[in-house]
């Protein structure tokens, strides 16, 4: 049987200015092939204006199991939140 | 539906484990491809979404037949670009397969030598014209009502698959019902062709959603998983339910005589498809089983040189390009 070809993420940024978004994934041989293949698949109806293509064994990714240790040290701090200080109406708004 | 009879996988995992796993799926949290699951969810969803994939791939044959033939260049644009829409629903929910662990490859061998299915509905000839109609507004009809609550599984990848997919199903069955109005306003002949077509694909459809609930006993297993979020029998209903009135605003007759409203239910009294013409078609024995099957292995043979050329000539040029630096 032949090889199969590579997995690649695609990530596209949509006409507003905002971030390059996961969309899916498909196989190619290679980036410019991979670029082409989600112009024809993920951009059939104007969904974007730039295409990242990346091979998904590039891709490093945090362990479900590190869960409680990767995001509870941010659960306390509640702080961080602009909702956390009272300040009083006279002050207008902030 | 699209995946029809998919038999779920008992499970002999940890009972701890397994007693945490339904908490998350009952508080209604997604699974992710790296978290644990049991063995029995990952065969069974493989199983289904697998299904699923072959069933849109298949799926594009009986309408690509009709590209060459569409009555109109505005059709033909039109039916090319809903079928070339199917093969990106395949890719989405092969990739969603892939997460689980089988590759696309391997997926697609099973399909090619039987070990996996398809929807039965690819089985059946489209003869005509007014069949594209047909197809879109029932088939695509009948996948939509499957796939619009498949949007919340449990399951990350294939809900969100489902969820790019649904955003382009109402294209489908509206360009199908656009076809049927057309026929069904058009000339005798044409009207004739459209009823013909309803005929045709009225039971084939029905069927689409799998035995009736009464013989399905995977159902409860796939169901505390949601990975089938409503019975084959409530599905068929709301199916029947929505497509009478738009046969009626059509002035075609569904060929059911045993048809009628039942107000006490607040839904159709409608007959039973032919199970046994069911379980045959997927036995292999349809009009078309053996035809599709032959197609999908003739553009997998024919298509080996242009995936192993474009391969051989990628690592290649990463070869040259390594030496380089
Ligand atoms: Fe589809
Ligand atoms: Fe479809
Ligand atoms: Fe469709």
């Amino acid at each position: 049987m032949s090889k199969q070809w590579p997995l690649w993420e695609i990530f596209i940024r949509g006409q507003h200015g905002l971030n390059h978004r996961h969309v899916g994934s498909l196989h190619a041989p290679d980036a410019d092939t991979a670029i082409k293949h989600a112009r024809d698949v993920y951009t059939r109806r104007n969904e974007g204006v730039s295409i990242w293509a990346v091979e998904a064994q590039h891709i490093a990714a945090s362990s479900p199991s590190e869960k409680g240790p990767l995001y509870e040290p941010s659960e306390s701090k509640v702080y961080r939140h602009p909702t956390f200080f009272d300040i009083p109406d006279d002050v207008g708004a902030m | 539906m699209y995946a029809q009879m998919v038999k779920s996988e008992a499970t002999q995992d940890d009972p701890d484990k397994l007693v945490a796993f339904q908490a998350r799926i009952d508080a209604g949290e997604k699974i992710e491809p790296k978290d644990w699951m049991p063995e029995g969810y990952r065969k069974t969803l493989i199983r289904q979404i697998g299904q699923h994939a072959h069933s849109e791939i298949v799926g594009q044959l009986p309408e690509g037949n009709w590209i060459t033939r569409a009555p109109t260049l505005e059709r033909k644009a039109i039916l090319l670009a809903k079928v070339q829409d199917e093969a990106g629903h395949g890719l989405y929910l092969y990739c969603a397969a892939e997460t689980l662990g089988v590759s696309r490859d391997e997926l697609t061998e099973m399909l090619l030598d039987g070990r996996m299915k398809y929807s039965s509905i690819f089985n059946y000839p489209t003869l005509t014209w007014a069949d594209m109609g047909a197809v879109g507004w029932l088939v695509d009809g009948a996948a939509i009502m499957n796939q619009v609550p498949l949007q919340r599984t449990s399951f990350g990848p294939y809900s969100r698959a489902m969820i790019r997919i649904c955003k382009e199903e109402s294209f489908h069955q509206r360009q199908g019902f656009d076809i049927m109005m057309k026929m069904a306003n058009g000339t005798e002949a044409q009207k004739r062709m459209a009823q013909d077509a309803l005929n045709r694909f009225w039971y084939p459809s029905l069927m689409m959603f799998g035995p009736s609930d009464k013989d399905s006993v995977h159902s409860a297993q796939s169901m505390a998983w949601k990975i089938k979020m409503n019975t084959n029998d409530e599905l068929r209903q709301k199916f029947v339910d929505q497509t009478v009135p738009q046969a009626e605003y059509l002035g075609l007759t569904v060929p059911d005589p045993d048809l009628r409203w039942n107000d006490d239910k607040g839904g159709y009294d409608f007959s039973e498809p032919d199970w046994a013409e069911f379980f045959d078609v997927i036995k292999g024995n349809g009009p078309c089983n053996v035809e599709r099957l032959a197609a999908r292995n003739k553009a997998w043979d024919d298509g080996a040189w242009v995936r192993d050329g474009l391969m051989a000539h990628a690592d290649k040029k990463r070869a040259r390009q390594m030496a380089a630096e």
